[in-house]
């Protein structure tokens, strides 16, 4: 009885929650749609409403008549759920936005360290800031550079961040529309990013969350590492025995029937792995807590799959290169098509590890989205209350359910990763068998 | 619009960069001060578990072996009791017979010395009353033979062979 009293609180206070997000959102978007005056009434005129509705009909040329307002008329929910799974300059917790260091460096202008504060964006908004610092903006969220360095320095007031219809940013200063660039990012353009005018190195969201995820973790293991020590002789209690129980799955589910004899060797690194995938799956995971998408984010699952390779590779032995480049038994001309595809198969493991972790893990987070989209979806923008109110409740049981399959989906992904591991790297340190 | 803001899928370098740093401290850590020491203890309780069970299994090996040993001494000790005790029987009864035996024989041997004795003494007695017969009839005889011969050795004489021949019964 008790539980279904605690779910229905849980429920309460989620479709709350989203009722006040919802009017947030009324607040933005519905105005836009019909009367810029009420709702901007300080700076803005009927001219100017008059000038917008005359762009919305026309050829949607891009102009910084209107910067600062929120000019997206229609709630558009592939928007809003890659921002939310995006990294950011900001922390979010609940509807609340805090700052966070920015470490930039610019080709020719070197390195700018400062808080994302001095941006001057909403607490209570979606992270776009109203000032320019240093030739940077931030845009929802995200730091991004202005292309032109005639920019002034310092802290400049901007009148906002404009987009186009491929989602470049520009920012309207002086009554000119100054191009922005994105941050460079290691794909080479293969995913439409690449290396541009400045790099950033800051402790975003997604590094934050890494930070206190490993810390927890840190204070956990070390807590439990002392009570081996303090208990020594005693059966194990609390904290010691849940992190046992665990520790003990993978250790015997995992290190030691691929790695053998050897497991003790290779297994902190599976363990690290782990515990490092489960608790920022399970971080993000957290409602209100920022639901940082840490591991659906393809550099941190790269650089996982990269640690993996090389542990992998660094302790493959004779017998497993032998079977990659000339597998014994097989005849030359075969070996011609076997070898480069064995090697092949060297890179492409660890990169099924990157995809299969970020895919899993982004895909949960952007369906939460979604199914919490719907709200505002059925509302209308706030026009249908009912649309609005009897979605909420639907919305929020399917993500419930949504996170209960979430919560496994964190368990598994990182037991997947660790037991994928741990077979690669069982077959590069067996012995020969005689044939 | 849609691909150019899924930026999750663009590796940005500086998540890179403090991704490897944090994985990196955390797997160093991790593996020094928690995974390693647990690791060990965990293989060194199970080792102890795993003497601790050897070891009671032994110990109810050897308990069990004890005990049919107890057992073999128990029923070795039962049969040594039963024989000294047949064996006392026998000694006692042997002791008693033997006693009997030689009280029967000395009993006969006193009765037959008694006998002898008591035989000796007739004799002794029936002489010694032969003689004092002998000598009261001699003295009868003198007297009366005093009052009529006066003594004769040849009748004296002929009075003992008469005498000898009164045979006592």
């Amino acid at each position: 009885m008790n539980k279904h009293i605690l779910l229905s609180l849980f429920a309460l206070i989620l479709s709350f929650s989203l009722s006040a997000q919802q009017h947030d959102h009324n607040h933005d978007h519905d105005g836009h749609a019909h009367d810029h005056a009420h709702d901007h009434a300080d700076h803005k005129s009927d001219k100017h409403a008059k000038e917008h509705h005359a762009d919305d009909h026309g050829d949607h040329a891009l102009s910084c008549a209107h910067a600062g307002d929120h000019h997206h008329g229609e709630f558009d929910a592939g928007a809003t759920a890659f921002h939310h799974i995006a990294d950011a300059n900001v922390y979010s917790i609940g509807p609340f936005q805090f700052p966070l260091p920015c470490i930039l460096y610019a080709k020719g202008k070197g390195w700018d360290v400062f808080s994302s504060s001095k941006f001057g964006f909403d607490r209570f908004g979606h992270g776009d800031g109203h000032y320019a610092y240093n030739g940077y903006v931030l845009d929802g969220g995200t730091v991004k550079r202005i292309t032109d360095t005639t920019f002034p320095e310092g802290k400049v007031e901007i009148k906002g961040v404009i987009h186009d219809k491929e989602g470049a940013a520009f920012v309207c200063y002086n009554d000119k529309m100054w191009n922005t660039d994105q941050k460079s990012t290691a794909d080479g353009g293969v995913f439409g990013g690449g290396i541009t005018s400045y790099y950033d190195f800051s402790l975003t969201k997604n590094v934050v969350s890494m930070f206190l995820v490993v810390f927890l973790l840190g204070f956990m293991f070390l807590k439990v590492a002392k009570a081996y020590v303090t208990r020594n002789g005693m059966a194990p209690k609390g904290l010691q025995s849940f992190i046992e129980s665990i520790f003990v799955f993978i250790q015997d589910e995992v290190a030691k029937p691929f790695l053998g004899a050897k497991y003790l060797k290779y297994q902190p690194f599976l363990m690290a792995l782990f515990f490092f995938v489960l608790g920022l799956n399970l971080w993000g995971q957290v409602p209100f807590l920022g639901g940082s998408n840490v591991t659906g984010n393809l550099a941190v699952t790269a650089v996982l799959a990269i640690f993996t390779f090389l542990v992998v590779n660094l302790s493959g032995n004779k017998h497993y290169w032998e079977h990659i480049f000339a597998m014994p038994g097989v005849p030359k001309w075969v070996l011609t098509i076997l070898s480069p595809v064995e090697f092949l198969g060297i890179f492409i493991k660890p990169i099924t590890l990157m995809l299969r972790l970020f895919a899993n893990i982004t895909a949960g987070h952007m369906v939460m989205v979604i199914f919490v989209s719907l709200i505002f979806m059925f509302s209308k923008n706030g026009t249908s209350p009912v649309g609005g109110y009897g979605t909420a409740v639907a919305s929020t049981l399917l993500t419930l359910f949504m996170m209960a399959i979430e919560l496994l989906v964190a368990f598994i992904q990182a037991f997947v990763f660790t037991i994928l591991t741990a077979s690669y790297l069982g077959a590069a340190i067996e012995e020969p068998h005689h044939h | 619009m849609f691909l150019a803001d899924f930026s999750p899928i663009k590796p940005d370098f500086g998540l890179f960069f403090w991704t490897t740093i944090i994985f990196g401290i955390f797997w160093f850590m991790m593996a020094k001060f928690a995974f390693k020491p647990i690791a060990n203890a965990l293989k060194a309780r199970e080792d102890e578990i795993q003497n601790s069970l050897d070891e009671a299994k032994k110990a109810r090996e050897e308990m069990a072996n004890l005990n049919a040993e107890n057992e073999k001494i128990l029923a070795e000790t039962r049969e040594e009791r039963s024989k000294i005790l047949k064996e006392a029987k026998d000694t006692r009864d042997s002791i008693v017979n033997e006693a009997k035996e030689t009280a029967k024989a000395e009993a006969k041997k006193i009765a037959a010395s008694a006998k002898l004795e008591i035989e000796s003494e007739k004799k002794a007695a029936i002489a010694d009353i032969k003689n004092q017969v002998g000598t009261m009839a001699l003295d009868i005889a003198e007297k009366v033979i005093k009052k009529e011969l006066k003594g004769n050795t040849e009748q004296e004489s002929f009075v003992n062979q008469l005498v000898g021949e009164i045979k006592l019964n």
